[in-house]
């Protein structure tokens, strides 16, 4: 059985017939190759499918595509603008945070939405809101560490943005 | 992709209803639980009946009598955070935050939670076990570290659910709709002990939802929680556990709810240990003498006697916590 659905993808509109048995996972690395989005466990465990739905972060290997019709998704795509990295991928970068990469579009994610919500974590909240995200190569300290780092980076822009009145996130980048 | 099944996605819960009547039909809430179980098999789906458009079992909003009524479609993320659960029903605020991890619990919701199968891995696993129709329980000469140790017989699970026991100890009712009307029970009697019917753990019947929640009125000096114990430091099912809802008056217990989670087929009450509390100024004492009493009667298998002294030392640390 198909079903169309509509949807914002990364502040795309998207239309698409999908099977009713897709999951969300599936339909954005296979029907829009949004493939930043990982497949690991597909059992909620892993967290390398992390996707945000209506801001909020979810596990889209057990989200059925159609669930998602006439909400908003973002993925890790939609948090860099035009090539710009958002602070987190720099952070992410330059504490080496990332080893095989596998989980890190996952965390990146995960780390999106606390930073949201709370813009200046402590240790113990960076690790709660990333408890279900899974690496089995950095052993989380230079992930933790990348997190905190990009909230301050988006303070300091936040600040800085405030004067000039720009966006955020996106103030310490040079265009 | 899953295997194929027909979706609806009903507006009002008489349509989910209708739609849920029809044989094959499952429920889907956020499902976490579901996708999981048909993917791997565990169950087929004719069809899947959608509950998450109907917004009238979501949120959460008091009651004419002080209690609070949470639809059967509100996130654990919700129930976690809101700040009249965590002063009024401590209990359930801490078992909704110590399920699963924070991205589940915001697609995850607490009819769900209540309703999901278990996990015994020969359950999830390619096993025709006697809970699936099958002849034989895997558990009993397998491997049965994560297993009951109260209230087994043919089959041997631990109920999954960290919210369920902190109802139970709450006192707090479902309300329950089906193609035969609506119905309310205690929390208590919505869940099904192995003797009675192994293949199943709730009584509800096919076309039946859940709908919601209600927790009664906070008594006088109540006081509550839930502790869990697991082998990781988040995400883990429990190994065991207890919910406490006490309410205390002049310095004695004046009512007692004690639910242990993670060792039997369904939450699990112990009315002894509820009775030998009211009455008593809570100490050292009647802590140690409570948990000695919570765990009497356990029936170990032969891989998770370990878990005896465990509930009895969560019994005995979240009493003394309260005291
Ligand atoms: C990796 C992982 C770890 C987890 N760890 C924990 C944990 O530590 N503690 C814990 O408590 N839980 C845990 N869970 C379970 C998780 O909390 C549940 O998956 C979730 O609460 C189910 O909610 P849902 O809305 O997604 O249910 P769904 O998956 O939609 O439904 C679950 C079941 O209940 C039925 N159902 C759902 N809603 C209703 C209703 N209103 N009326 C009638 N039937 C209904 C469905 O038919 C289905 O069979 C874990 C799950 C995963 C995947
Ligand atoms: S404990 Fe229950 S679910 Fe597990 S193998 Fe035995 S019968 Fe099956
Ligand atoms: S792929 Fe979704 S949690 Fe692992
Ligand atoms: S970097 Fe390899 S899993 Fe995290």
């Amino acid at each position: 059985m198909k079903k169309t659905i509509t949807l914002d993808v990364n502040g795309v509109a998207e239309t698409a017939e999908v099977e009713v048995g897709q999951t969300l996972l599936r339909f954005l690395r296979d029907g829009l190759d949004l493939t930043g989005t990982k497949e690991g466990c597909n059992e909620g465990e892993c967290g390398s499918c992390m996707v945000l739905l209506d801001g909020r972060p979810v596990n889209s290997c057990l989200v059925l595509a159609v669930e998602a019709d006439g909400r908003s998704v973002t993925t890790v795509e939609g948090l860099s603008r035009e090539g710009v990295l958002h602070p987190l991928q720099k952070a992410f970068l330059s504490q080496a945070a990332v080893q095989c990469g596998f989980c890190t579009p996952g965390m990146v994610v995960s780390a999106a939405a606390l930073l949201r919500e709370n813009p200046e974590p402590t240790e113990d909240d960076v690790k709660k809101a990333l408890a279900g995200n899974l690496c089995r190569c950095t052993g989380y300290k230079q992930i933790v560490d990348a997190v905190r780092d990009a909230a301050a980076a988006m303070r300091a822009g936040a600040v800085a943005g405030g004067e000039a009145g720009k966006p955020a996130e996106r103030e310490e980048v040079p265009a | 992709m899953l295997p194929s099944f027909r979706y609806v996605r009903p507006r009002t819960v008489s349509e989910a209803v209708k739609a849920l009547a029809a044989e094959g039909a499952r429920a889907h809430a956020g499902g976490t639980d579901l996708l999981g179980c048909l993917r791997d098999g565990v169950f087929d789906a004719k069809s899947v009946v959608s509950l998450s458009g109907l917004d009238d079992l979501k949120g959460i909003s008091p009651t004419k009598d002080g209690g609070l009524k949470i639809g059967a479609l509100t996130t654990l993320a919700e129930v976690a955070r809101h700040p009249g659960i965590a002063k009024g029903w401590p209990a359930l605020a801490q078992g909704a935050a110590a399920a699963a991890s924070p991205q589940l619990r915001n697609q995850g919701t607490l009819g769900g939670n209540l309703c999901q199968r278990p996990r015994c891995w020969y359950f999830r696993g390619d096993f025709d076990c006697a809970r699936k129709g099958g002849e034989i329980c895997y558990a009993v000469e397998g491997e049965n570290t994560y297993h009951a140790i109260f209230g087994g017989s043919g089959c041997f699970i631990v109920h999954p659910s960290d919210t369920a026991s902190p109802l139970v100890a709450l006192r707090a009712t479902v309300k329950v709709v089906g193609p035969k009307g609506a119905r309310s029970l205690p929390v208590e009697k919505l869940f099904v002990l192995p003797a009675v019917d192994h293949t199943r753990e709730t009584i509800l019947a096919p076309g039946e939802v859940l709908t919601e929640v209600l927790l009664p009125p906070p008594l006088e000096g109540a006081k509550g929680l839930y502790r869990k114990v697991r082998s990781r430091g988040a995400w883990d099912f429990a190994l065991g556990g207890v919910a406490l809802a006490l309410s205390v008056k002049d310095g004695k217990v004046a009512s007692a709810g004690v639910v242990l989670s993670g060792v039997a087929p369904t939450p699990w009450r112990v009315p002894e240990v509820e009775k030998l509390l009211v009455g008593k100024a809570l100490d050292a004492k009647l802590a140690a003498e409570a948990a000695e009493l919570a765990v009497k009667g356990a029936e170990p298998m032969s891989g998770n006697d370990y878990k005896v002294p465990l509930v009895k030392g969560a019994v005995e640390e979240a009493l003394l916590a309260l005291a």
